[in-house]
């Protein structure tokens, strides 16, 4: 979300018409991208001035598709040379404006760096460029009876270089953890346009710093990320699927906690609140109480044993916890139609209106039944329409806002309420964002989280890595104290 | 009715794209250039930029537009149901109207085609009739040999071959005005046949089958001679006001009223005749139009709603066959299953999954004449996916798919045979009769 941006949204000071008017400094990256590998026409340029993120749109001066790491590298000292700010893309999916250009910008988009470069299945490896699609990896991985568990809401087509560079969570956090926990090493082009080599294939690994968690969710800011080495894991044999419908929030909660009390690590545990129920309803017809003030999606994976037996616990602790219906699904086949009313969450809310504002304020899992309270309480003292789902296993929160970007009143409303939301969100002790990212749209929450010398912290990192802010300068937050 | 344009689409239309981005790895230009503009994402940031006013619908649109092959996986795709079928349209029509999407030759050429001989199914059929003769009379293999066609130009030359083999006799000539059950098969009730104006002259043994199968399931069936083409070739060519001229035409010689269904066996043809309802919003032609758009019916889709009769099993051998989906039927209509669900009720016939069936095959109408690189781009995409499939018979419900499919195949050599699930389920039929 991206209401914050100070700086007014105008077009790039450069405006090119085709190849005669190409400067001399254009024509010398051409000769590094080579033919097709550089684009400066307007009606190049228009598709590449946003991503995911509402309102916000900027031409860049140019869009570099290099095809290899020594291309991206020449891209960079190139930018350096010239003084242009680099902002790195991959398929331009984030939503909080992190690849989103800056006035007279270099895109970087990585998209031709696409290739699967190596698959271990003795060391449970996967080498891969950055510009590979998520969803692709976990297929490669199942191939060799594999997984990659990661799975971000866009993984069909967001890049893994963009999902490291975002520190991408997803639907298996709770038991699987998030990007950063499967990347073992990264090639990275540094500010100064040297290759770096950061992290190995070995699982214990203490030599100096752990530079390339550096590097994971730096969003850009910090070096242009160029080949990942992941972690895999083996993949579970059996899954079992339930639902459950409580008609209260606190209700639900307590089951959740139930859960984890009793040593089970469900491997997805969803929720969506009355709002989105109800637009999920509109849209499918699929006959869902519309009544429930929460429906809960509960997957249990691994051993064949294992799960029948944690799928039956787990029934009989939502039963008790007074949930009004719980439906096991006796195959994976029927396991996706009781998982259709999540799955269909975000389609079912981005069709109400015509701006969908998808929010990832997150909080200790034990604060989420009140945080979904206030959510839902806000948005009656604002007269707005948001719709909450998300992870109720690791208190990741979507608070969805359904709005339209032409109205200016509206919107108003929209940024108070936000704010009051991240307030909150930071007062029960959360995160601004649990796995969007900052980028531009969250740049001013994120002084509400950090103290003084962490948020100082940031900035000296930012300055020993990158002294000529040179690369997505002014995202996550502004080097010089404002 | 007033000229379409962007600025005056309902920006509701453009504004519903909150460009996340689910729509491209399904566009077929996105994934084989991997550029933003070829994406539909990047189609509707550039068609909204025009409304805006910050781009000229000039011929930097016209050129993308007409690169879209209208294939509508994006719509499928897409979570906030954007209509992108109305805005791409909306932009073809734009272009269209003001001269930017190509020279004098190119007008002439499709004022040639879509106003002169679609329009006018007498006309379409005497050039059914001439290329017939061409074809059968030897002249063909001559003309090629001389390379005779490429005088006029490379254009025409590279387009000789691609001209569907016109069948004899035309879809009039194998199918009565009105034709009811065999006797001891209790009729249900009537349906009108939708024959086409491509499928009537290369493909009226598909409408044959299509009777065929009706009559075998007590529908009787009623198809009203010379019909016009039903305007999908003009509403998706910039020329909305053919394809209402196109309609008018249609809706006069069914009357829905006195119908079961009427159906259609042409995919592309379909997902226009459903919609003629968004033609005449208002007029006197308001309320026909939604009776017709209520009536239309896929032959698939009607055959499974209303159980259709699985033939009798012989014995024999198994034949492999994979499934190609033709966009319009499946993005366009949402008819996925029916198809597979008659080849799986077909005795004799093992059916595996094509991988990726519902990429476009890069015909899209007439894209495959207009832009013949990206279209050979996808067909040999589809035929080495064909090939992985090691199936001998790949079916489709498209007359366009079909000749496309066939091209392709021939020039890989490969040993597959293409078909349509109504033709298979006609001859299983005809199979038990002959027990």
């Amino acid at each position: 979300m991206a209401a914050r941006l100070k700086r007014p949204l105008r077009l790039s000071p450069v405006r090119l018409y085709g190849a005669s008017l190409v400067t001399p400094a254009l024509a010398a990256l051409q000769e590094i991208t080579g033919p097709g590998g550089l684009l400066t026409d307007r009606a190049d340029l228009i598709p590449y001035a946003f991503d995911g993120t509402a309102e916000l749109f900027q031409l860049p001066l140019a869009v570099a598709l290099p095809s290899d790491t020594a291309q991206v590298a020449a891209c960079v000292g190139w930018a350096r040379e010239n003084r242009v700010a680099v902002v790195t893309r991959g398929s331009g999916t984030g939503l909080s404006g992190g690849s989103v250009p800056l006035p007279g910008c270099l895109v970087l988009c990585l998209a031709r760096l696409d290739r699967i470069l190596e698959v271990d299945p003795l060391n449970l490896t996967l080498r891969a460029q950055p510009g590979v699609i998520t969803k692709e990896i976990d297929d490669e991985a199942a191939r060799h009876g594999l997984f990659y568990p990661p799975d971000p809401g866009s993984m069909k087509i967001s890049t893994i270089g963009g999902n490291v560079a975002e520190n991408s969570g997803g639907l298996r956090g709770l038991k699987y953890g998030v990007t950063r926990d499967y990347v073992m090493a990264l090639q990275v082009v540094l500010a100064d346009g040297r290759v770096a080599r950061l992290g190995n294939a070995c699982v214990k690994d203490v030599a100096g710093y752990s530079l390339k968690d550096l590097f994971i969710g730096s969003e850009g800011t910090l070096g242009v990320i160029t080949e990942v080495l992941l972690k895999l894991l083996p993949r579970p044999a059996a899954r079992k699927t339930m639902l459950a419908i409580f008609s209260s929030m606190g209700a639900a909660a307590e089951a959740i906690s139930a859960i984890i009390a009793a040593r089970i690590i469900p491997c997805t545990l969803e929720f969506i609140d009355q709002t989105t129920l109800q637009c999920v309803e509109d849209y499918t017809r699929i006959g869902l109480p519309t009544h429930a003030a929460a429906v809960l999606l509960i997957e249990t994976d691994g051993h064949p044993a294992a799960v029948a037996d944690e799928a039956a616990r787990m029934e009989e602790i939502v039963r008790r916890h007074g949930a009004d219906e719980v439906q096991v699904a006796a195959d994976e086949a029927e396991g996706a139609k009781l998982a259709m009313a999540r799955r269909q969450a975000f389609s079912a809310l981005a069709r109400v209106r015509p701006t969908t504002i998808l929010e990832d304020v997150t909080v200790p899992r034990s604060r989420l039944a009140e945080m979904v309270g206030f959510v839902s309480e806000t948005a009656r003292r604002h007269q707005l329409r948001i719709a909450t789902f998300g992870h109720m296993g690791d208190g990741n929160l979507h608070p969805t806002f359904l709005t339209n970007e032409r109205d200016r009143e509206e919107m108003e409303r929209v940024h108070h309420a936000l704010s009051e939301i991240v307030d909150k969100t930071v007062s029960l002790g959360g995160t601004v964002t649990g796995e969007h990212g900052v980028g531009l749209a969250k740049k001013d929450y994120l002084k509400r989280q950090f103290d003084e010398a962490s948020y100082d912290l940031l900035r000296s990192v930012k300055r020993a890595l990158d002294p000529g802010n040179l690369l997505n300068p002014g995202k996550i937050f502004d080097l010089d104290p404002a | 009715m007033a000229k379409a344009s962007l600025r005056d689409l309902d920006y509701k239309v453009l504004q519903q794209c909150m460009h996340c981005g689910m729509c491209l790895p399904t566009c077929p230009t996105y994934i084989t250039s991997k550029l933003e503009r070829h994406s539909p994402r990047g189609r509707i940031a550039l068609m909204r930029a025009v409304a805006d006013g910050r781009f000229e619908a000039g011929t930097e649109l016209a050129r993308e537009m007409n690169h879209c092959l209208g294939c509508l996986a994006c719509t499928t795709a897409c979570p906030a149901g954007v209509d992108y079928g109305t805005m791409f349209e909306t932009a073809r029509a734009e272009t269209e109207a003001n001269h930017t999407s190509g020279g004098p030759m190119r007008r002439f050429y499709r004022w040639l085609v879509l106003e002169q001989i679609f329009l006018f199914p007498a006309r379409l059929r005497l050039v059914g009739w001439l290329l017939r003769v061409y074809q059968r009379s030897g002249l063909a293999g001559w003309v090629r040999r001389l390379k005779l066609p490429y005088l006029l130009g490379r254009d025409l030359g590279d387009l000789e071959p691609q001209a569907p083999v016109m069948e004899s006799p035309f879809s009039d000539g194998r199918i009565a005005p009105l034709e009811t059950p065999p006797p001891g098969v209790p009729v249900r009730g009537r349906v009108g046949l939708l024959s086409g104006c491509i499928q009537s002259l290369a493909f009226g043994s598909v409408n044959r089958s299509t009777v065929d199968v009706l009559l075998a399931n007590g529908w009787e069936v009623e198809t009203p001679r010379l019909q016009s083409c039903c305007g999908s070739l003009h509403a998706h060519n910039g020329a909305p006001e053919l394809a209402r001229r196109a309609a008018r035409a249609l809706l006069e010689r069914f009357d829905p009223s006195r119908l079961d269904a009427i159906i259609t066996n042409a995919g592309g043809c379909g997902s226009h005749l459903k919609h003629y309802a968004a033609l005449f919003p208002e007029g006197e032609l308001a309320a026909p139009a939604r009776a017709w758009d209520a009536k239309v019916k896929d032959i698939h889709e009607f055959l499974v709603a209303t159980g259709f009769r699985k033939p009798v099993a012989r014995a024999g051998e198994t034949v492999r066959i994979t499934y190609h989906e033709s966009c319009h039927l499946s993005h366009g209509q949402g008819v996925r299953q029916p198809p597979r669900e008659i080849l799986r009720a077909i005795p004799g016939l093992q059916l595996v999954e094509l991988p990726e069936a519902d990429l476009c095959c890069g015909s899209a109408g007439i894209y495959n004449i207009l832009q013949p690189g990206e279209s050979q781009r996808l067909l040999e995409r589809k035929t080495g996916r064909i090939g992985e499939t090691s199936a001998s018979l790949v079916a489709t419900a498209n007359p366009g798919c079909h000749l496309q499919l066939a091209r392709g195949l021939r020039q890989r050599d490969a040993a597959v045979h293409v078909t349509q699930p109504v033709v298979l389920l006609a001859e299983a039929y005809q199979r038990e009769q002959s027990a």
